[in-house]
């Protein structure tokens, strides 16, 4: 599945070109014309029917992830690294990384815990302790193979069994992989897709993307974090897994464009699908800068629910997925017979 | 099947401690073509013999470990996630985003769950994972769960096996496949040579709950004297020097209480014969290993220990340099090979 094979691929913020030469790849195999800009966002534009008169719908999703960066090779052949994007800092220790445009393979390691005297345990395991190991003898060994500024990646095979998907990067291949499947769909009208760059690192490629277009409406295909797990209580929750693809009603970047979430409840409605809102009203996604690009984006945003994204493996729901397929081309189909009065 | 393959697949089968058997299975096969005998024992030790030319030739025993490190089901809690405790010494702080194999009816595969970052409060935040705020969740209901699942049923990590630069390689029971992988070399070596004892090597369980299998093999065989090889902690940066041997440079003897004076010096002296690369440790009392069974076993066992330098113990990533391993299973072959009943008999006289 495509989602699979986008989760997979290495792609962190600043460093999103195989995502990019990936979908690329599709679209080009789709006769879907496209192209990218300084920053390497990628736009592919859906024709269909007249040629829009008016400014049209651009839709979003991320192709970026959270990951590591080596910032210093050590006399001892270690790579120290800075943290790309809010890494979940606890998930970074014992696991294995692939480092630069080579994949080399490398693992973060920790002391054993033999050699620990008994507090030392007590205390969460600091970022600027840690270091990865690739088995260089020192550092002119290591330089062979990586070099100061090389991004890693998270080292985890998706995997789709029945209905859950386990993989790195959910957050946003799988809204990257549900705008590839609305491509491929066909649409008597037109509209212009966005695969952004950076948006772990603040929202940047996104805002770029939005003042090209200048579109009047933008919807956001998101991944969000879902907090229904033992521990938490239930107003923290934000989202559950399985109860259908969440509505953003505000975020710490953004309130949802009142009539574009709306259309959205009302077409999951008619459509008898299921959806949920996001609960928690923190954090930040591409809505944040794409609705005050310009004099104003009419800005929605559609997530499907996640658990522990930001770390090496997360889960997610196939079914709100699909849903979030279903709802996002009913939006469109919406958007384009009834018009939307902003 | 060369060293490197034999331990990509032996580390991709899963056996924590008392559950050793898929590992076992692996290990027979492997072995077969280079030995004589091979049984198990009622605890679950897999025992090869390789005859040696002397009817009435010393009987020696050499062990590894073949269990790892895991979990075990405690409790399935409402929505299906499931509760565990640790079977051997883990740091909770290496768990959270961990994938696990859960052997319940069936295999069924799992991720380490947390909460997420934006939950924790401030004190929170500095403190480290503790076992009890971790769970696995499997992603299915309850009830699709506990159809599949118990408390009792046993965890492993999941973990591929990573070729690092030169001859590094990461995964996870490198403790002490690592050392079944040893006695491979060692088994192999000895296919070439001439040697008169009569040598038994065992892939032993449950060590890392108490070195319990090294008890019974020990016991069984009754030998005239015992070689264990294990893991020691390899050098990394911030490790203070006497803890940890570097990797690459080559096994490590022990000497200490737990181990006879000359079982170390023979196999230094034969390291050096031979111009194997070794280094030296010590420890100051029973070591974490099957030696420190194997030592007070029946009427007491002339005990040796041989150590592969591996970084990051009882983590998913332990990393060791396969030359290490190779050239530990060397020296335990020359070891064997130069054994005579002179020095045998001379281990009683202290």
């Amino acid at each position: 599945m495509l989602i699979e094979e986008l989760s997979r691929i290495p792609g962190v913020s600043g460093d999103e070109t195989r995502v990019r030469n990936f979908i690329k790849e599709k679209l080009s195999a789709w006769g879907i014309k496209n192209e990218t800009d300084s920053m390497g966002n990628l736009y592919a534009f859906k024709e269909g029917g007249k040629k829009n008169e008016e400014q049209g719908i651009m839709l979003v999703a991320h192709m970026d992830e959270v990951g590591l960066m080596v910032s210093s090779i050590e006399k001892s052949g270690h790579l120290r690294f800075y943290k790309v994007g809010g890494i979940y800092e606890n998930t970074l220790v014992a696991k294995p990384v692939r480092i630069g445009p080579r994949d080399v393979y490398g693992v973060i390691g920790a002391k054993a815990i033999h050699l620990q005297k008994k507090d030392e345990r007590k205390k969460a395991l600091e970022v600027d302790k840690l270091y990865i190991d690739i088995g260089a003898k020192n550092r002119e060994d290591a330089e062979k193979v990586v070099k100061i500024g090389d991004y890693a990646t998270f080292y985890s095979e998706a995997v789709v069994s029945g209905d859950l998907l386990k993989g790195k990067a959910l957050d946003d291949r799988a809204g990257c992989a549900a705008l590839l499947e609305i491509l491929q769909r066909d649409y008597p009208f037109s509209f212009t897709v966005v695969f952004s760059v950076q948006e772990e690192v603040g929202l940047r490629g996104a805002r770029v993307a939005a003042y090209r277009l200048n579109p009047r409406v933008a919807l956001v295909l998101e991944t969000t974090g879902a907090a229904d797990l033992p521990g938490v209580k239930e107003q923290d929750y934000s989202v559950s897994l399985g109860l259908g693809p969440a509505l953003t009603i505000r975020d710490g970047s953004a309130v949802a464009h009142p009539r574009v979430l709306d259309r959205l409840i009302s077409v999951a409605e008619e459509q008898k699908r299921p959806y949920q809102f996001r609960s928690f009203m923190g954090s930040f996604t591409d809505a944040g800068v794409i609705s005050l690009s310009q004099s104003g984006v009419a800005t929605g945003v559609i997530s499907t629910p996640c658990r522990y994204i930001h770390s090496p493996v997360s889960l997610l729901n196939m079914q709100d997925w699909k849903h979030l397929v279903e709802i996002t081309d009913s939006f469109l189909r919406s958007v384009h017979e009834k018009g939307l009065d902003v | 099947m060369d060293l490197n393959s034999f331990l990509d697949e032996l580390t991709q089968k899963d056996g924590v401690s008392g559950y050793e058997e898929n590992t076992a299975d692996f290990i027979a096969e492997a072995f077969s073509p280079f030995v004589d005998d091979t049984r198990t024992d009622n605890l679950g030790n897999l025992i090869f013999l390789k005859k040696g030319k002397s009817e009435h030739g010393p009987r020696v025993l050499i062990c590894a470990h073949m269990d790892e490190i895991g979990l075990m089901i405690t409790k399935i809690e409402d929505k299906g996630f499931l509760r565990f405790t640790s079977l051997g010494g883990f740091d909770p702080r290496t768990l959270p985003g961990q994938e696990v194999r859960i052997y319940g009816k069936k295999i069924v595969e799992g991720i380490i769950g947390f909460k997420p970052p934006h939950i924790y409060n401030e004190n929170e935040k500095d403190k480290g994972v503790e076992m009890n705020d971790l769970f696995i969740d499997t992603g299915f209901s309850r009830e699709v769960v506990e159809g599949l699942i118990r408390p009792g049923s046993t965890v492993a990590i999941k973990r591929s096996f990573i070729t690092l630069m030169h001859n590094c390689r990461a995964g996870k029971a490198l403790d002490d496949r690592a050392g079944v992988a040893v006695l491979l070399q060692c088994a192999k070596e000895l296919a070439n040579l001439a040697h008169e004892a009569h040598v038994y090597l065992v892939a032993t369980v449950q060590e890392e709950v108490g070195t319990r299998g090294a008890v019974v093999s020990t016991y069984g065989l009754s030998p005239d004297l015992g070689i264990a090889v294990d893991v020691c902690h390899g050098d990394f940066p911030g490790a203070l020097d006497h803890e940890v041997s570097p990797l690459g440079k080559g096994p490590v003897i022990t000497a200490g209480p737990n181990i006879h004076p000359h079982m170390a010096e023979r196999l230094t002296t034969v390291a050096e014969e031979y111009c194997l690369p070794y280094q030296k440790d010590v420890s100051p009392g029973p070591t974490g290993t099957d030696a420190r069974a194997i030592q007070i076993s029946l009427g007491g066992i002339p005990t040796g220990l041989l150590s592969v330098p591996l970084r990051y113990m009882h983590t998913s990533v332990e990393l060791v340099d396969m030359q290490d391993i190779k050239i530990a299973g060397r020296l335990l072959a020359y070891f064997i090979m130069r054994l005579e009943s002179g020095f045998v008999e001379g281990l009683s006289c202290l």
